[in-house]
């Protein structure tokens, strides 16, 4: 009987990583804490052992400088992937980011290119509150010169991290700290998956949900919840957000003609923002459109407070039942899935 | 005895930075040069010292101000000046300017306009050559602004950190854009802050070229036999013209000509011409005044890129 080999999003993050230096002694991996005890939630364990200190080091305190070193040895030949345990801290490595990695093959008409990954972990809950959880991916989304991804699966976060590495340009990976709790299928042999495609998760007439990050998986269980009033639900992870994969998420908005867009970030100038424009601009007319994200507010740390800031699978459910039938009022979702239940198991 | 070979390669470098950067400034009334320029004039003698000590596959990062380490370190004169002008002959094709000059050939890699920006990278290319255990020294420009800047203090820790292969050259030339160090900094103490990180620091108060040749002379070779970490020399120098643009400007008030007149009257072209004869330095300046009208005629001549290629070159495949 065959038998599914299944890994948590870290463990395949980890695998990645392993599998990519075992083949390719240029990738290096830096970052704060990456070879201390707790490995960045486990996905750098054993690598120090494994490879040692000259490949797989922790850095000063300098995101800033870091960023411009993990530059400088990607210009000589290496392959850097450089972790951050918060996206938040990649605030202070701004001018590395984007006046010179993102500039550098432009600039020099392709006389320097910077094969560099950036890990971002996103934090929430528990308090993370407003400077250890943000999503800041749509600031980068707005550079030309960076390619910025969002598994949201297992098999993605593997085959992701993977393409990066192995890109010759600045790639920024973004993990959301939730989607740790994912299991799914990950093949063993090392694989890539490009970027700019997105994902449909789940195939459905009625309403087309775009999720980010972890909203994919909460778009998950809000189709979940919508099969109690017969509504099928179309979800997709665009997983690509620099290059945007528009025409995936077109065909889908033809056949349902409502659109409800989940960002894990600020709604204003956001990727929903980016995503509708560009689908109007294109010709589509006579659609219902929603975006769901984060109010312009911080993100607090109280549980009720956070619960009112995050979009979550009710108040997606609820939101594509109000388009759909506004009719139908105060209805809630009887069954409430606990977020670590719902592991998207394929087809890839 | 200053070695009359010697003598006569920086002169030939430096009377050809010169008089490139003057040619510069007498065209740029007339906005055939599409990109402003920060001009190096009064300062050339640094680049020059340190790169003639470098061997053709060392490499070089800088700044903004970057013409003299450009051509110093061998960067192709007809693809500057045609950069300048916009040209698809110029070095990146009109996509930098002349603030961000490259010849990846000849070691030059590409300049910055953001100060400090390049520090970090450049120390990072230097850990890339320590891991791949190569002999290529690396030497990261950038002036007094760049002390003050966060990624400068991130970057001396680093290189101390990891003992990296590098050459650190700081031309304090006293002002950044209008503001004097003093003003900037508690006291005129640089090379004390680089040494409290571990890294030995020297400082050449005279425009003396032949030091700073043995500087880098010297620890090039002691990287290359893998004998030293990071070495930091800070040269005291003065720019003659204005922060940008092709003018002097000792009448915006916040220096005098009168401090300026020191480190012209102690120009470095005229001390080196001075050793040589006649005879030669007239060979030399020949040859480079030829090479120049070749260098702008061909920029003159060279085409515009087609506007469609602003869309090339923001991925390698």
């Amino acid at each position: 009987m065959f038998v599914e080999r299944i890994l948590t999003y870290p463990e395949a993050i980890r695998e990645a990583l392993e599998q990519e230096m075992e083949r390719d002694n240029t990738v290096i991996v830096l970052g704060l804490g990456v070879d201390d005890p707790k490995r960045i939630l486990g996905t750098t364990m054993g690598l120090l052992e494994k490879y040692g200190p000259q490949r797989i080091f922790d850095t000063p305190l300098a995101e800033d400088g870091m960023t411009g070193i993990a530059i400088g040895a990607a210009l000589a030949g290496l392959r850097p992937v450089h972790i951050h345990i918060r996206m938040d801290f990649l605030l202070l490595a701004m001018n590395q980011i984007v006046n010179m990695a993102a500039k550098m093959c432009h600039m020099y008409a392709g006389a320097l290119h910077v094969p560099l990954v950036i890990r971002a972990i996103i934090g929430k809950s528990w308090g993370q509150g407003a400077q250890h959880s943000q999503s800041i991916y749509p600031l980068f989304m707005n550079i030309p010169g960076l390619k910025i991804v969002a598994p949201s699966t297992p098999y993605d976060a593997k085959g992701c991290l993977i393409e990066g590495i192995r890109d010759n340009n600045p790639v920024i990976i973004v993990e959301h700290r939730m989607l740790y709790y994912q299991k799914g299928y990950v093949p063993e042999n090392p694989y890539t998956v490009p970027s700019g495609k997105a994902r449909v998760f789940s195939q459905g007439d009625d309403v087309t949900l775009v999720g980010i990050s972890q909203m994919a998986i909460e778009c998950l269980r809000a189709q979940q919840y919508l099969k109690e009033v017969g509504i099928n639900a179309e979800v997709i992870d665009p997983l690509s957000l620099s290059p945007l994969d528009i025409e995936t998420i077109n065909a889908s908005v033809m056949k349902t003609g409502n659109l409800i867009i989940v960002d894990n970030a600020w709604i204003t100038c956001g990727a929903g923002a980016e995503i509708i424009a560009r689908l109007i601009e294109g010709g589509r007319k006579n659609i219902n459109i929603q975006r769901m994200g984060f109010a312009s507010v911080p993100c607090p740390t109280s549980p009720p407070l956070e619960s009112e800031f995050y979009p979550d699978a009710r108040k997606i459910a609820i939101t594509a039942l109000k388009m759909l039938n506004p009719k139908k009022k105060n209805w809630e979702p009887k069954t409430t899935l606990p977020i670590e239940e719902i592991e998207f198991k394929g087809p890839f | 005895m200053p070695d009359e070979h010697l003598a006569e390669r920086f002169y030939r470098s430096i009377y050809r930075i010169r008089r490139v950067e003057e040619e510069i400034a007498r065209i740029y009334p007339t906005d055939k040069i599409k990109s402003p320029v920060h001009l190096s004039i009064g300062q050339e003698y640094i680049s020059v010292g340190v790169c003639e000590a470098l061997n053709p596959d060392d490499v070089v990062f800088g700044t903004y101000r970057g013409h003299a380490m450009y051509l110093a370190k061998g960067g192709d004169l007809r693809s500057m000046i045609a950069e300048l002008y916009g040209k698809k002959t110029g070095c990146t094709r009109g996509k930098g300017g002349s603030m961000h000059l490259i010849c990846k050939e000849n070691g030059v890699m590409g300049t910055s306009a953001i100060v400090g920006s390049t520090i970090p990278i450049s120390v990072g290319y230097a850990f890339g050559q320590k891991y791949k255990n190569s002999d290529v020294v690396t030497v990261s420009f950038f002036g007094d602004g760049a002390v003050d800047e966060g990624a400068f203090h991130e970057s001396m820790n680093f290189a101390a950190l990891k003992k990296l292969p590098i050459i650190f050259i700081c031309e304090n030339n006293f002002y950044a854009i209008h503001s004097h160090h003093l003003t900037r900094h508690h006291s005129d103490n640089i090379c004390e802050r680089v040494r409290s990180y571990g890294i030995p620091a020297e400082r050449i108060v005279e425009s003396d070229i032949f030091s700073i040749y043995e500087f880098a002379k010297s620890h090039s070779e002691n990287i290359r036999k893998k004998e030293i970490g990071p070495v930091f020399l800070e040269c005291l120098t003065y720019r003659w013209r204005e922060h940008v643009g092709p003018n002097e400007d000792f009448d915006l008030g916040y220096r005098s000509r009168q401090e300026a007149n020191y480190w012209i009257e102690n120009d470095s072209i005229r001390k080196l011409k001075g050793l040589l004869t006649q005879n030669v330095s007239n060979l030399i300046e020949l040859a480079i005044e030829k090479e120049i009208e070749d260098a702008f005629r061909f920029a003159e001549e060279s085409p515009f890129p087609d506007g469609k290629e602003v869309y090339e070159d923001l991925f390698k495949e």
